[in-house]
């Protein structure tokens, strides 16, 4: 658990981050979005003291986290930044040992974990293990950035816009493939981006800040049925807004359970707004659900997706 | 790179290999260059420097530049990585004026001005080397470890390598062959350097040229010239070969 409490950070005359408090629990994904100067990038990089707070304290798991030594704090972490920031000497191997390295796990152990780190970015081990860094796409380079971060099994991630640089099909499937991350390691993340599309894909909570100051702290669907202020309001935008109010709530919400109909089924975890392309492409109005094990899970209806729900509409 | 590995033409279009065969044949062999420097130079009574062996002031020369290279890249390369530091960040002004200093000031008047305090000898000319070669060490070694990507960097704190860790594991292997120029460009200015320090006594391969100047004998000064030229380029062919082993060394 990540805990501000009235956080200030300023740069001169300058408050980059102004009082600002708020919990993220144990295994929630954050996102932290804002213009750019909204002081996001900060808060992150005080997580773990590469800028150190001027006032108010910032606690991990109940420790504050001033009273620990800053390398110590980091090794407890994964940092992924934009620029991914590779050791271009070293390769692709030795880049994602780097922490188990400075933690002193034994050689057998550190060789196992980059294998399976590899696996798990879907970067082939036998292919790209000596690669060094200069060989990859940029794509790539980010897969083994993420690598590196998780190496030595943290139980935060701090990623600061790890897929800006990225085009949309490689950052589309590096988002993917983070959620499922996410969901099967349970890692704390807290994650900075200025994409309102990014922050509500992936976000489990999605903090606003604004000059220094947290204007908004909600679930997706809060943010975008209850905006606090006009700024949230224009970060999410009115274009496709319906779309977008669609696509964080998954088929699973909305199925009608008792109900059952034939055709190509969707998972329950699909988002809305993809069933409702699916439905556009097949031409019906009602498709079948099943749930993580293939089992039937009820029916969606078109007339289901335009319901109001309980998250009001705009 | 072993001279095993090579095949027979690459051994003997070997820049380094060539440079030292001509080095020890001409360190070795001068005194039987002297029926030819005699028959170049008819008019002089003693047409080969005999007062020193080659060999000895070819060592001579070589520990002067060996021992003041070494103190120019412990004292330049400490003081630009200390100036690359938070703590030392203030000083880089003042650094990078002394020793660009050092190297405007003549040596020659630098040897001039140490005679007096250290008297005759090999002593002044070591200062006089040392002060020379550090400007080339301490400017590449700032601009190396300036170069160092910051989001390399950003990320090398982030994940938690302390200070010693980046400096050692990050920063100066990327930074390497930048500090090694600076260093290649040091030793081959100190190579010719050293022989004028054979003005104040410190025994070199200059000897031979400054005595000849003196005494009007050109084959005294060709003598050492020649020994000084393929001296430097072993040298410079022993820093290509060390540039190579340093890109595999930092890729470890």
């Amino acid at each position: 658990m990540i805990e501000f409490e009235r956080v200030t950070k300023r740069f001169g005359s300058w408050t980059a981050v102004d009082a600002v408090s708020f919990t993220v629990a144990e295994g929630e994904f954050r996102v932290l979005i804002g213009p750019s100067g909204s002081g996001k990038s900060t808060v992150l990089r005080m997580i773990n003291r590469l800028i150190p707070a001027d006032e108010g304290a910032i606690r991990i798991d109940g420790e504050d986290i001033a009273s620990l030594k800053p390398e110590e704090l980091r090794r407890r972490m994964g940092y992924v930044i934009q620029s991914v920031g590779l050791f271009p000497h070293w390769t692709v191997e030795r880049n994602i040992a780097t922490v188990p390295g400075l933690l002193g796990w034994p050689k057998a152990r550190i060789r196992d974990r980059v294998t399976e780190l590899l696996e798990l970015l879907n970067l082939d081990p036998r292919r790209y293990r000596s690669a060094y860094p200069h060989q990859l796409s940029g794509g790539q380079q980010q897969r083994v950035g993420v690598a590196r971060a998780l190496a030595a099994e943290p139980r935060i991630l701090l990623m600061d816009e790890p897929f800006s640089a990225l085009d949309p099909i490689t950052r589309a499937s590096l988002q993917t493939e983070l959620s499922a991350i996410h969901r099967r390691t349970g890692t704390t993340v807290v994650f900075v981006t200025h994409d309102m599309d990014e922050a509500l894909r992936l976000g489990d909570s999605i903090a606003v800040m604004d000059h220094g100051r947290l204007i908004q702290c909600a679930s997706p669907l809060d943010i975008l049925t209850r905006p606090a202020s006009p700024l949230v309001r224009d970060l999410v935008g009115r274009e496709e807004w319906g779309l977008k109010r669609l696509a964080v709530e998954t088929v699973g919400d909305r199925a009608r359970r008792q109900e059952s109909a034939a055709g190509e089924p969707l998972a329950a975890e699909t988002p809305l707004h993809r069933a409702l392309s699916e439905m556009v492409a097949r031409g019906t109005e009602r498709l079948p659900v099943v749930d993580g094990d293939g089992r039937p899970a009820g029916v969606l209806h078109l007339s289901d997706l335009v319901r109001p729900s309980t998250g009001g509409t705009a | 790179m072993t001279v095993a590995g090579m095949a027979p033409r690459e051994f003997l279009t070997d820049r380094l290999i060539l440079g030292l065969v001509a080095l020890v044949a001409l360190v070795l062999g001068m005194p039987s260059l002297k029926p030819l420097f005699a028959t170049l130079y008819p008019g002089l009574d003693r047409p080969l420097y005999e007062a020193e062996s080659f060999v000895r002031l070819t060592l001579d020369h070589m520990a002067l530049v060996g021992i003041s290279s070494l103190a120019a890249i412990l004292l330049g390369g400490g003081a630009g990585i200390a100036v690359t530091r938070p703590w030392g960040r203030e000083f880089r002004g003042l650094l990078e004026t002394v020793a660009t200093m050092g190297q405007t000031f003549p040596p020659v008047a630098v040897l001039a001005l140490a005679v007096p305090v250290m008297g005759f000898g090999p002593e002044p000319a070591l200062i006089a080397l040392t002060l020379y070669a550090l400007l080339p060490v301490v400017e590449n070694t700032v601009a190396g470890l300036d170069g160092v990507p910051a989001p390399v960097l950003d990320s090398a704190r982030g994940l938690g390598m302390g200070p010693a860790e980046m400096l050692f594991r990050v920063e100066l292997p990327l930074a390497a062959p930048v500090i090694l120029a600076g260093v290649r460009t040091a030793v081959i200015i100190n190579v010719g350097t050293a022989a004028i320090a054979s003005t104040v006594g410190a025994k070199t391969l200059g000897l031979p040229i400054i005595v000849g100047l003196n005494g009007s004998n050109q084959a005294y000064v060709i003598q050492g010239a020649l020994i000084v030229a393929a001296l430097a380029v072993v040298i410079d062919a022993g820093f290509d070969r060390l540039a190579i082993w340093l890109a595999r060394w930092s890729q470890h």
